[in-house]
């Protein structure tokens, strides 16, 4: 069965809200792959890293995280936004 | 050096303080002046309580062994709570729309409101939450053994048993005061949030103080401190890539599943867009609490002797630079980490014992029957107070039993991998819809058995459980039993080990049996609402139930949510419906509602059990199997549309229809009226017309017969002006334009008048009264009451039957209103009638006495004007009237 398809081109403003969606669902990915990057400044044969740098490193990836997630969650839609409830069936498993 | 007492009197103190906060933030809650006690801002410090004790101590220790990997436990929980939008929007949106109050609830509730399964999630959190609350009663009685070692003033040491004791006691009393104020979980315990919101400050407050002083106080400056971390034993970055990774895992997976967490994540949760907030400010919480860890166990390693505990350093390093009220400080910090976790970890567990274990072997021991007598409420709330006390013993208890030996991050770890096995049943009810309930308990019971044989029993050390040759060769001598190297997984570390084997176990199985297995149809009917929440937010599953079963109903729901509460909502259900009363048709839409609220109080679980013993068992209508077909979706959507119009059709047809027979009946009335007035006219006009035409016609007429003739005239003019005064002073009442004359009087006074204006007892007509009875003062208008006692009396006068007529009245005062009766000793109005005479024109029998039929007509008006009623008193002897007024000044002067 087909679900109505809605309009193929959204306006911009509706466009804007639903890249903003996808921003706020990225966000943790991001955050595990900065995370992760430690995890490659040990080799075997080399010296490995100091704490001090692995930790001016991570606390900089939080802060950036904290400051991202405050811009990206207040922009974000409400929870009755049309733009979101279309939003969600896509997102469903259907 | 602090003084021990200097400290117990803070901490006191610090205890009076929290006790106040939750008392001010509870009554301001309930007189509703709390809009602050509903912002973001508490709702992401009452998060705040996943920094337990644990981090508040172990996070220094746990630097101090390992270096950076305690950041792990951290990352985590801020990598769940930036990516909100997945799953926790999802988590809070089901708390609110499905009413859960646990996370047991949760589970059950979406595969088909088992009770195993909620009994099994019960059981794990129960096992996997008490070595925890342990944790916390070890680290204060701890952290206050080092103040007491370090003190010289005392010569005895405290026992650490009693301090344990006396500190699970206060927190039990607490959680009971404060956890236990409302039976139903759903509603917000505002006193324990803002005191745990409070605790937040304290503990972050407290940790940066002491970091500061570290980096600023004991050595110089931020340069300074990077150069000793580098100089210590963590100085290089070693940290197993599988433990950074796993660990992470287990923290976010414990974050989404610990029930305390759940609680206020979920439960207590006023407003989904708090999560807005809390998605920036947990996390940069979580990285403050983290900050100083790594400087403070540098320098404390660097400072203290080799032999002190780095699980204690926050408080061991300003005790030992003499920085008593840092220690202090960083003491009570300790303390609100400690406390805040073992709170709310008890009302959330006391929630899950009572509603899933309790409260179903109390209905079952008790013949098994909801509709029995009892408020059921009180047994509710005493089985959770009864739950919170027996958590933090069950604590205590084992906190006991372990010696408080084992470091801090070992159980705190232990405990984490243990709620994480809810999590393939949690996310995967979330999200998929082909989870069932056979997968999620063979999961979890899977997942648990390996938990308990991998990390939960090796946990107590060599001799406790498992004798040493079990963990050297296997169960059995079954090398690939060995509980930390399964399937010859050797070498790995035992955490990752642990959580790597019981979550491939749990998922697993939870995938592989939900895959073969076919759900019922409320299961799949959950699924469905669980899954698609954020397109329709109902429940699923309804009832059928005939009209004789609401009653039951209602009495059932009165004694879980209280009479005031159950009866608002069947008569508000009762009124959408369009009837009048209690008692509402007992519709699927109703069903469901109170499901969903009694769900509030014991559980879905529960809940549903009991309104299945009412109404015998749930039907899955056709349309509810469309909504499980996900192609008919739509159609659902639509059909459903249909019938919220129909049902509003049918209840706008009702309306109407009950207007048409008003506005029928009035004009029947109308009809009555006007030819009962051209009837009642016509009469006297007939007789005016002709003796005024004998006057005109007849010649000679006698002086004797003139003016008996022209007399009758007057006689019809008079009784058709009191006609026509009748009718207007009828018409003003009815329009409600009178005026009422508010005046103070008595009764005796006016009954008196009445009594003089209608002739008194002349003519062998008796009225006996009781003055003394009289005598009581009236606010009201004293010409009208008269006009209607007079009415009554000469009704008496006029239609009383008996030989020697006796007209008794008599007065009282009941519940602040004047009663007044009017009884004679006649042969009475018959039963029949009774609903006739207050109308216009009735007449019970025509008389020798004429009338128009408009005195009682206007004696009902009057009296509903005056505030009070008049009715027809039936059972006396003969005619009896009752005129009841209300005393006092709320007179309904309309």
């Amino acid at each position: 069965m087909s679900r109505d398809p809605g309009p193929v081109f959204l306006a911009r403003r509706t466009y804007r809200r639903r890249r903003l969606t996808d921003a706020a669902r990225m966000l943790p990915l991001l955050g595990v792959v900065l995370f992760c990057i430690p995890l490659l400044w040990r080799s075997p044969e080399a010296e490995p890293a100091r704490t001090t740098t692995v930790m001016l490193y991570v606390f900089g990836v939080w802060a950036g995280l904290v400051a991202l997630s405050a811009v990206i969650s207040a922009r974000l839609p409400g929870h009755d936004d049309p733009a979101v409830r279309k939003d969600r069936s896509d997102a469903g498993d259907g | 050096m602090p003084t021990l007492n200097l400290l117990v009197v803070f901490c006191l103190l610090y205890v009076v303080l929290l006790f106040a906060v939750a008392f001010g933030a509870d009554r301001a809650a309930r007189r509703g002046r709390g809009r602050w006690l509903r912002s973001p801002v508490v709702y992401t410090l009452s998060l705040s309580i996943y920094c337990t004790a644990w981090t508040f101590y172990g996070a220094v220790g746990f630097a101090a062994r390992s270096g950076l990997e305690y950041l792990t436990i951290y990352i985590g929980p801020t990598l769940v709570m930036i990516g909100w939008w997945w799953a926790l929007r999802k988590m809070v949106r089901l708390g609110r729309s499905q009413r859960i109050t646990s996370v047991a609830d949760l589970i059950s509730s979406r595969f088909g409101k088992s009770n195993l399964l909620a009994i099994i999630v019960t059981l794990l959190a129960v096992i996997g939450t008490t070595p925890y609350i342990a944790l916390q009663l070890q680290s204060v009685t701890l952290s206050f053994a080092t103040f007491a070692e370090l003190d010289p003033t005392t010569a005895t040491q405290p026992s650490r048993q009693s301090t344990a004791l006396l500190v699970a006691l206060g927190l039990a009393l607490f959680t009971i005061l404060f956890g236990t104020r409302n039976l139903d979980a759903n509603e917000r315990h505002h006193g324990v949030v803002m005191a745990i919101a409070l605790e937040a400050i304290v503990k972050l407050f407290a940790l940066l103080a002491v970091g500061v002083f570290v980096v600023w106080g004991l050595t110089d400056g931020i340069a300074d401190t990077m150069a000793r971390i580098d100089a210590s034993n963590i100085a290089a970055w070693q940290v197993s890539g599988s433990r950074w990774i796993g660990l992470s895992l287990l923290s976010a997976a414990a974050f989404l599943c610990l029930p305390r967490m759940f609680q206020v994540m979920v439960v207590e949760n006023e407003d989904e867009s708090h999560l807005r907030t809390a998605a920036w400010a947990f996390p940069a919480y979580l990285m403050l609490m983290s900050l100083f860890v790594v400087p403070i166990a540098a320098v404390g390693l660097d400072l203290l002797p080799a032999d002190a505990n780095p699980d204690l350093f926050v408080l061991s390093l300003p005790l030992t630079q003499g920085q008593e009220g840092l220690a202090i400080l960083s003491f009570l910090g300790g303390f609100s980490s400690a406390t805040s976790m073992v709170i709310v970890a008890a009302i959330a567990l006391s929630t899950m014992v009572s509603n899933h274990i309790v409260m179903p072997i109390w209905l079952w021991a008790t013949g098994g029957s909801a509709v029995v007598s009892g408020d059921l409420r009180s047994v509710a709330l005493l089985t959770r107070r009864l739950s919170i006390a027996g958590v933090v013993l069950l604590g205590y208890l084992y906190y006991r039993l372990s010696g408080g030996g084992a470091a801090l991050a070992a159980i705190g770890l232990v405990s984490f991998a243990g709620v994480a096995q809810f999590l393939p049943a949690l996310l995967g009810g979330l999200f998929w819809r082909g989870a069932t309930r056979n997968g999620a308990v063979t999961g979890l019971a899977l997942g648990f058995v390996v938990w308990l044989y991998s990390m939960f029993l090796p946990s107590f050390g060599p001799t406790v459980f498992l004798p040493q040759h079990v963990l050297d060769s296997g169960l059995f001598g079954m090398a690939w039993l060995r509980p930390q190297a399964l399937f010859g997984a050797d070498g790995m570390d035992p955490v990752v080990h642990a959580v790597m084997w019981s979550m491939l176990f749990n998922t697993g199985a939870f995938v592989v049996v939900s895959l073969i297995t076919f759900p019922k149809p409320i299961e799949r009917l959950q699924g469905a609402q669980f899954v698609n929440v954020f397109e329709h937010s109902n429940t699923g599953g309804s009832w059928r139930a005939g009209k004789g079963e609401t009653e039951d109903l209602l009495i059932m729901a009165q004694r879980i949510m209280g009479a005031p509460q159950a009866q608002k909502l069947f008569s508000d259900a009762a009124r959408r419906q369009g009837i009048a009363g209690y008692l509402p048709d007992p519709t699927p839409d109703f069903l469901r509602e109170l499901e969903r609220e009694l769900s509030g109080s014991v559980g879905a679980a529960t809940a549903h059990a009991m309104i299945s013993q009412i109404v015998g068992g749930t039907s899955v209508s056709v349309e509810d199997l469309m909504a499980v077909a996900d192609e008919t979706a739509q159609i659902m959507e639509y059909s459903s549309r249909l019938e919220a119009k129909s049902a509003e059709q049918a209840r706008t047809a009702r309306q109407l229809r009950e207007a048409n027979e008003k506005l029928t009946q009035l004009s029947l009335q109308k009809d009555a009226f006007l030819s009962q007035v051209s009837h009642e006219l016509r009469t006297p006009m007939t007789s005016i017309r002709s003796f005024s035409e004998i006057l005109r016609d007849t010649e000679g007429l006698g002086a004797d017969e003139q003016s008996k003739y022209s007399s009758i005239i007057h006689d019809e003019a008079v009784r058709l002006t009191r006609l026509l005064d009748d009718l207007l002073d009828l018409s003003v009442l009815e329009s409600g334009r009178v005026n009422l004359n508010i005046q103070h009087g008595t009764l005796a006074g006016m009954l008196d008048r009445a009594v003089d204006a209608t002739g008194g007892e002349a003519g062998g007509f008796r009225i006996q009264r009781n003055r003394a009875a009289e005598n009581i003062a009236l606010t009201t208008d004293p010409e009208r009451l008269a006009q209607v006692f007079i009415n009554l009396i000469s009704n008496a006068r006029k239609y009383c039957d008996a030989e020697t007529p006796v007209l008794t009245i008599s007065a009282a005062e009941r519940d602040g209103q004047l009663v007044v009766d009017f009884s004679d000793n006649g042969s009475g109005i018959p039963a029949d009638q009774h609903a006739m005479i207050f109308e216009k024109f009735s007449r019970v029998r025509q008389t020798r006495v004429a009338g128009a039929g408009l005195g009682l007509a206007i004696c009902r008006e009057i009296m509903a004007r005056l505030g009070g009623s008049i009715t027809y008193l039936p059972g006396q002897r003969g005619a009896a009237f009752r005129v009841i007024l209300p005393l006092g000044e709320q007179m309904a002067a309309q």
